[in-house]
């Protein structure tokens, strides 16, 4: 079988490597990507537009929104499916107990995380209200903060996170990021434009039409970092506990 | 020479592009080829980073910087033109950012393809939380993660879910049959062994000898040889 | 309403967060939540076809984010594209949604309790993922719309039992090979052309006469492979029946008729709008083998299905049958043929729900869908047996139902551009499949016995008692989906012509050889 595999494998390398003499230079500034009006437009014009200085903020929130909305959905679906698949799996099967390890948390690293944690927060906050200016944006603080709970969950118990964030209000949280940024976009439409077409929301908001932009991209990054900070808790806390979201690892 | 050429063009040139499918077959391969099933999943990793890897070395422009504004093009900056009172809008931001130039333009990478990149690492990252998911119920419904076991017990319990319905009546009939019989039997015996012996012990030393009778007899007959001897 | 387009996606992506909370409000909630924004987005679909077909190109354009389109040729943003075949089969992909939605409560409940708020979450979701695709006018959108119906996916089916997982561990690998297959030669594209807008990638090819590029090439190789293994096409089909047969009951009705369907188009559309005709079929070599891979496809899923003593499988195998009558449809490069292949679509995605809508009643009543179980079943559900044959009938392609109809066209295709090949094997699977249901009336129509003695004049004879003969239909709420299903079957079939004019309007761009015309 390792063998029999090696064939498909081998011809779509060798059909790959065959395609690689036709591209353009490594760097090429003439390549047809780089040259094509569509990303001449995004660096040129986004500052006209929506004058956000991240560029690829602008081209996530705003003229990709869409696709944006969706990766979003996709992370929501992953936890839903996770809880789904792994929920009264393990009803009626004794838990493994040979690779249990019974230790009481360790004081220098609880002290440790109780000073970092609150840093780290902050720290969540500044890269998602950051990233129209530095590299960032709602994923990365959305991991950022998620990341916190589960360093809470790794120093102390999985009950001690479950305590501070439980699945129920990781879940509400999770779709309150959907409906926060489907509802900016529903509001748009309400207004008179296309669905995620945010300079309508200057009807609304005492700001020009490119501030609208700006504005109403915050507001869509931070709908898409409750989601993924409240997901990548209930990911960890599923996986760790084989659905039972007892004890953790 | 064309085979030279080839080489160079291929290999020296645009380098990137080898290094990323080879990444790529070793992901596939590993997907395909290994056993266990979180190595499978160790190579589908793999395969998706190839692909990431290819996108983003789409974007590299010689000689230019990241995809955010320097500070002289900043929309927001100290260059942009700010508004007088004849053309600045009520409610109106004092900024008025200007189009950059096609000569400026040469000098930010393309931002394009690092937005689908983020997409699709977010959707790897969901993936690959599902996967692992569905390999703890499999772990925990079948007891192991190694495919050729799995497939053993998957093969198994499939003949029998796809069994007839007749093929199981019958079936279950003739347990249901075999069953009464031996009860019949251990009635029977203990019934016989009471009336041979007055002692009430007799009965429950009956009722234990009429149990073993399921089992072949050999069995019995091995217990009843050491009886005489003692 | 100048935004339904908007409106089929934003129903039920609302109502699966809504239906998700619901858990923590009322759960009885999810279900009439989940019925109500299937009906709004079904609402919005009938608007939509409606608007594509009044206005002046048969085409709505619907810029997402309001980036206009007189900016550059195709526009900075995402785009919607509703011409008439999209919006056709996004409504064909609501109104099955709307009607397996009604049909699951039941079997919701008994076969996945706890879990029905992220069961119906889960369901709309991917509902909203597969109409997407139908509408959605960009390459990468389109990536991202497969992941989320793909999710979902694994999910429903996962949720089920521990051989339901094993069986969405071996979906999710093979099924993550064709999306990123698909991904990489999306990526080739952007590499040559610079946009990633579908007509906006074709106007590029043409322009630029990049129709001989290795990379272009290779694109429709890896961009083709990796949408045939995501529908099942024979040899890449091995997912298929394990996951629809071992999935909770009403996840097979729901993915069964829809998922391979839609990728199918999606095969048109980058065939059509994407590459353009003339580099899909003159400048490759797919016109001169893919017929050929179709011939054994066709031919190895019918005698798979002749096999299977199970209806679940049985139909699984059909599934797989029918993608192929769909690939060669197109493939054989001729209009009639590909009119057959996109009215096939349609009535496929019927007859497959009617099928399946059956027998998830069947295994409801019955407790098994072998074929050993079902003695006496027509004097037990005399209305569920007629609804599950009209299915039948049309899968064998009887008139008046929609499957005589796309038949037809299929042969005609055929016949006209000279590849008797896939005619004649089309014909003999045509054959496998009177065998197949025609065995199925005699087990429960007629009184046949298990090894085939006839016994006599009626269900009384099977020495079956009174008792498991008496009239016991199923529950209204699983047998009125059935029967508006196979109403829809016949009614798709009596106005067949209406369906292949709209069809044929849509087909007038394309400039597809006719064929050998027989006098």
């Amino acid at each position: 079988m390792k063998l029999l595999s090696l064939i498909p494998v081998i011809a779509i390398g060798v059909l790959l490597l065959w395609a690689g003499q036709d591209f353009p230079k490594w760097g090429d500034v003439e390549s047809p990507a780089s040259k094509s009006p569509v990303s001449s437009h995004f660096i040129a014009n986004t500052g006209v537009d929506t004058e956000v200085p991240n560029m690829v903020t602008a081209v996530l929130a705003d003229y990709r929104g869409f696709d944006t909305m969706f990766e979003t959905v996709v992370v929501f679906i992953a936890g839903m499916a996770v809880i789904a698949i792994l929920r009264g799996s393990s009803i009626g099967r004794p838990r493994r107990k040979d690779h249990e390890v019974e230790a009481e948390p360790d004081l220098i690293v609880t002290n440790t995380v109780r000073l970092i944690v609150p840093v780290i927060q902050i720290f969540a906050f500044y890269v998602l209200a950051h990233g129209h200016v530095s590299p960032g944006g709602g994923f990365q603080g959305g991991v950022l903060m998620g990341a916190s709970f589960i360093l809470i969950a790794l120093s102390w118990d999985l009950e001690k996170a479950m305590s501070r964030f439980p699945i129920e209000r990781c879940l509400v949280v999770a779709a309150m990021g959907i409906v926060l940024y489907g509802g900016i976009g529903l509001l748009s439409m309400m207004l008179g434009g296309e669905f995620l077409d945010y300079a309508e929301l200057e009807k609304i908001l005492p700001v020009s039409r490119e501030m609208a932009r700006y504005h109403a991209m915050l507001g869509v990054e931070i709908g898409v970092g409750f989601t993924v900070a409240a997901i990548m808790f209930v990911l960890y806390a599923n996986l760790a506990s084989e659905g039972r979201l007892k004890e953790g690892l | 020479m064309e085979g030279g050429s080839l080489v160079s063009e291929l290999f020296i040139e645009r380098l990137n592009y080898c290094i990323y499918v080879i990444l790529l077959l070793i992901g596939l391969w590993a997907m395909l080829a290994k056993r266990n099933l979180v190595k499978k999943l160790i190579g589908m990793s793999i395969f998706q980073t190839a692909i990431i890897l290819f996108y983003v070395s789409i974007a590299v422009k010689k000689d230019a910087t990241i995809p955010i504004y320097l500070a002289e093009h900043d929309p927001h900056g100290s260059h942009a033109k700010v508004a007088t009172e004849e053309n600045a809008t009520e409610n109106q931001v004092a900024y008025n950012p200007v189009e950059l130039k096609p000569e400026t333009v040469k000098g930010y990478a393309n931002p394009l393809p690092h937005v689908l990149m983020l997409t699709a690492i977010v959707v790897g990252v969901a993936t690959l939380g599902l996967a692992l998911a569905l390999t703890q119920r499999i772990y925990q419904g079948y007891g192991t993660i190694e495919e050729d076991e799995l497939l053993d017990k998957l093969d198994r319990a499939d003949e029998r879910a796809s069994q007839s319905p007749i093929i199981k009546e019958k079936r279950n009939a003739q347990r249901r049959k075999s069953t009464q019989r031996a009860k019949a039997k251990a009635a029977a015996g203990s019934v016989t062994k009471s009336n041979m012996a007055a002692k009430p012990s007799a009965v429950t030393k009956g009722k234990k000898k009429a149990q073993p009778k399921k089992s072949p007899s050999k069995t019995s007959a091995t217990k009843a040889k050491p009886k005489p001897k003692s | 309403m100048e935004n339904a387009i908007a409106w089929i996606f934003i129903f039920p992506l609302f109502g699966s967060v809504f239906v998700a909370l619901s858990r923590y409000v009322n759960i009885k909630l999810a279900y009439p939540i989940s019925v109500l924004s299937m009906a709004g987005a079904l609402w919005a679909g009938v608007e939509t076809l409606q608007q594509a077909m009044a206005s002046p190109n048969h085409e709505i354009s619907y810029l997402l984010g309001g980036w206009t389109l007189d900016l550059y040729p195709r526009g900075v943003g995402i785009e919607f594209r509703a011409d008439l075949l999209a919006s056709m089969i996004a409504l064909i992909v609501l109104g099955v949604g709307l009607l397996v939605t009604v049909y699951s409560k039941i079997h919701v409940e008994k076969e996945t309790p706890n879990k029905e708020a992220i069961y119906y979450s889960l369901m709309l979701l991917q509902i909203t993922g597969l109409a997407g695709i139908c509408l959605t006018g960009d390459a990468f959108n389109l990536y991202v719309l497969i992941e989320v119906a793909a999710l979902t996916g694994y999910g429903l089916i996962a949720m089920g039992s521990n051989r339901a997982a094993a069986a969405t561990y071996n979906y999710l690998i093979l099924g993550t090979i064709g999306a990123s297959l698909y991904l990489l030669g999306v990526g080739y594209l952007y590499i040559k052309t610079g946009t990633l807008n579908m007509v906006g990638i074709r106007e590029v090819i043409e322009a630029n006469g990049l129709a001989d590029s290795a990379t272009m090439q290779v694109a429709f190789v890896l961009i083709g492979v990796g949408i045939l293994i995501k529908m099942a096409f024979f040899p890449f089909h091995a997912w298929l029946p394990n996951a629809y047969c071992n999935a909770p009951t009403t996840t097979s009705c729901l993915l069964a008729p829809l998922v391979t369907k839609v990728m199918i188009y999606v095969m048109i559309r980058m065939v059509l709008s994407v590459f353009g005709v003339e580099f899909s079929f003159e400048s490759t070599i797919w016109v001169s083998c893919m017929p050929w891979l179709v011939v054994i496809a066709i031919v190895c899923a019918a005698f798979l299905a002749l096999s299977q003593r199970e209806i679940k499988r049985m139909l699984a195998y059909l599934i797989v049958a029918e993608v192929g009558y769909m690939v060669g449809g197109v493939w054989i490069y001729n209009y009639y043929g590909l009119i057959g292949s996109i009215f096939h679509i349609i009535s496929d995605a019927c007859m497959t729900l009617c099928l399946f809508l059956g027998a998830g009643i069947i295994l409801h009543k019955c407790k098994t869908t072998h074929f050993d179980g079902l003695r006496g079943l027509f004097s037990r559900m005399p209305l569920t047996m007629i609804g599950f044959f009209i299915g039948g009938f049309s899968i064998i392609g009887l008139p008046p139902t929609c499957g005589f109809f796309s038949k037809w066209y299929l042969i005609t295709g055929g016949m006209v551009s000279g590849r008797w090949e896939y005619m004649v094997v089309l014909m003999f699977s045509t054959m496998v499949m009177v065998v197949l249901f025609f065995r199925l009336i005699e087990r429960i129509h007629l009184a046949v016995d298990e090894s085939g003695k006839d016994l006599g004049k009626g269900h009384g004879d099977l020495g079956l008692t009174k008792e498991q003969t008496r009239f016991d239909e199923a529950p209204l709420v699983m047998l009125v989906p059935l029967l508006v299903s196979a109403a829809t079957v016949l009614i798709i079939g009596v106005y067949n012509q209406d369906v292949v004019n709209q069809i044929e309007t849509f087909l007038q761009a394309y400039d597809l050889p006719k064929g050998v015309e027989y006098k």
